[in-house]
């Protein structure tokens, strides 16, 4: 009955409000249920042995997005970083470049000018270029616009593709072209033509590779995005469609039929009953299949034609085989004259069902009356209610005296 | 004549908190009314009423937050739980916070104010629905051992479970005192054991409605 909720999967985010550099190990940490303490350890040992650890983080941090729910909050030294402009974290990428190729040198690791250089200048320039595209992505996603009801996400999206500045991009461009030119020129592979022409390819894809890789990831993100926000507006348009279909049309029902009271209660009434049925939505229960829904199922459609609330407790269920269908068709009947005698007051029905046994009592507050003094010719709650159960080996019993009200009890299975 | 009892009435919709005055005037005193959790805490401390009429479902935390925010600065303050939700959790949660008992806002006027004058009078109150929501919390252990460290708490008597049936079959405790052949006094001290039993129990279903609960918030 009570079901555990689902916990959301997470997408994959990097996550600010933990970040010590760029977050990226605490948001893989919780994804992974590992500390991000962890992690960072991790990185850091893998950064020391080898350097492997820092290609890692950096790559990390370039595909994972980061939590647009957080932008406020930055790292400790990501906040520092988050608001240098693009050249400058790009000459910091070269310096960066630079002394760890001077350190290679200094082991005696030097792989030659004609790949130093150009590598130093690629760096410049792919930093440039990747670095506008996460400043575009995190000026043209406020939270506000994003909670914008009917803001489509096409809009957002080319908000977002227009805002890099070009003249940056462009350089950064032009940087990697130039290295790759300085790379084929240093090799000597624009000299003569016919001496190398897989190397120049490979250069040239590497290059462009480096120069559309941003754009390239962007536009996936984006879709992801995009897909995101039209299922938002799909749920939020079917929540729209039934207020529409149920709520409202009943209300303008209601002011139609203001001069009739009962009839109003009566759709007041059959309004809740949809509305909370909507809102419990999840497991729920058949009539076809589950005796507690089948009355109450019978119940709603005894209240719907006479316009009489009537009250349905239920504890416990069980299946709807023939002798629960018995059940609830003396169920009905009881509540059937029920409404009939006594329309203006309280009727409930309990039904406590338990393994095989099943007890309703249908009860009333009206007149109540004097059972032995019922005409023999006039019994049809007796006949179809008393004979109904015992042909199923239940019983059924009234309690009733002139001024008490009326209840009836149907048992079954006990 | 004894006094009234004197009432707060908390409520988000202005106009729910209008109709139910109406209702209660001349047959409660109500000291004042409040529509969100701030405020209604500040007044429930400062106007010290007997029964504070709680809504269930309200912004920042509902119904239990109040209970949570005057329970350790006024416990004399009794709560009783005023809703339109009938989901067993909201029901069973606001209940473990401490209200006294709770009741649909279909309830007429009469009806509530004598809900009112016995939850001031130190009793609880079950509506039938209520009721039915506890026995369906505590059904499916008769005959089994109660494998659970306190299963004094975690079981109803028959004669509880008896008292119970006949509320969720919309006896009153009157009535239910002439069948059963004891005292109304006898009836509600029942109720206030069951009501007991529902804070204090560790009962499994009972934790996992209240857990539940601060998930969905």
């Amino acid at each position: 009955m009570v079901t555990v909720p689902e916990t959301r999967a997470t997408p994959l985010r990097r996550s600010r409000s933990g970040a010590v550099l760029g977050g990226v190990c605490a948001g893989l940490g919780p994804r992974m249920g590992v500390d991000p303490l962890l992690l960072r350890v991790g990185f850091v040992i893998a950064s020391v042995a080898g350097g492997i650890g820092i290609g890692l983080y950096v790559v990390c941090w370039a595909l994972i997005p980061a939590d647009p729910d957080a932008a406020a909050a930055e790292g400790r030294f990501g906040r520092v970083l988050g608001r240098r402009e693009s050249w400058q974290v790009a000459a910091g990428i070269v310096l960066l470049m630079l002394a760890a190729l001077l350190l290679f040198r200094a082991w005696g690791i030097w792989v030659g000018d004609a790949v130093v250089w150009p590598l130093v200048l690629a760096s410049g320039g792919g930093a440039l270029i990747w670095r506008q595209s996460q400043g575009a992505e995190i000026v043209a996603t406020p939270p506000e616009q994003r909670a914008t009801p009917g803001g489509g996400a096409g809009r957002t999206r080319r908000f977002r593709l227009a805002r890099p500045s070009l003249g940056i991009v462009a350089l950064g461009a032009a940087l990697v072209v130039g290295a790759a030119l300085v790379f084929l020129w240093l090799n000597g592979a624009l000299v003569t033509p016919n001496r190398d022409v897989t190397l120049a390819v490979f250069v040239v894809v590497a290059a462009l590779a480096l120069i559309l890789a941003p754009w390239w990831l962007r536009l996936g993100r984006g879709l992801t995005e995009e897909r995101a926000e039209r299922i938002r507006t799909q749920e939020r348009a079917e929540m729209a469609a039934h207020l529409h279909d149920s709520v409202l049309q009943t209300l303008a029902l209601m002011q139609k039929r203001a001069g009739d009271p009962r009839e109003v209660a009566a759709l007041a009434r059959r309004q809740e009953r949809e509305l909370r049925a909507w809102l419990n939505a999840g497991p729920r229960r058949e009539p076809g299949a589950s005796l507690a829904a089948a009355l109450e199922a019978s119940v709603a459609e005894i209240e719907d034609a006479h316009g009489v609330p009537v009250e349905v407790v239920a504890v416990g269920d069980r299946p709807l085989d023939e002798h629960a269908q018995a059940l609830v068709a003396a169920t009905r009947e009881a509540v059937l004259n029920a409404v009939k005698f006594a329309p203006d007051a309280a009727i409930s029905v309990y039904a406590e069902m338990q393994g095989a046994r099943a007890e309703v009592f249908v009860r009333d507050r009206g007149p109540g009356f004097d059972l032995d003094a019922v005409p023999a010719d006039r019994r049809g709650l007796r006949e179809s209610v008393l004979g109904r159960m015992e042909r199923h080996g239940g019983s059924a019993a009234i309690h009733t005296r002139p001024g008490e009200g009326t209840e009836v009890e149907l048992v079954i299975g006990g | 004549m004894s006094a009234l009892p004197r009432v707060v009435l908390v409520d988000d919709h202005g106009l729910f908190r209008a109709g139910v005055r109406a209702e209660l005037d001349g047959l409660v005193d109500i000291a004042g009314d409040a529509g969100a959790v701030g405020e209604a805490i500040e007044l429930i401390v400062e106007a010290e009423p007997d029964v504070v009429l709680l809504d269930v479902q309200m912004p920042d935390g509902g119904g239990a937050e109040v209970i949570r925010g005057v329970a350790p600065r006024r416990p004399a303050v009794r709560f009783l739980a005023l809703s339109v939700s009938d989901a067993p959790e909201d029901v069973i949660s606001i209940i473990r916070a401490g209200a006294r008992g709770y009741v649909t806002k279909t309830i007429s006027g009469p009806e509530l104010a004598d809900a009112v004058h016995r939850v001031a009078s130190g009793d609880a109150v079950f509506s039938p629905r209520l009721a039915g929501f506890v026995l369906d919390a505590f059904a499916g252990q008769e005959g089994a051992a109660p494998s659970v460290t306190d299963p004094e708490l975690d079981q109803l008597t028959a004669r509880e479970r008896e008292v119970l049936r006949h509320i969720a079959r919309g006896y009153m405790y009157k009535e239910i005192a002439l069948r059963l052949g004891i005292s109304a006094k006898t009836v509600e001290a029942h109720v206030s054991a069951v009501l007991r039993k529902l804070q204090l129990s560790n009962r499994h279903e009972l934790s996992r409605w209240a857990v539940q609960r601060g998930w969905v918030e």
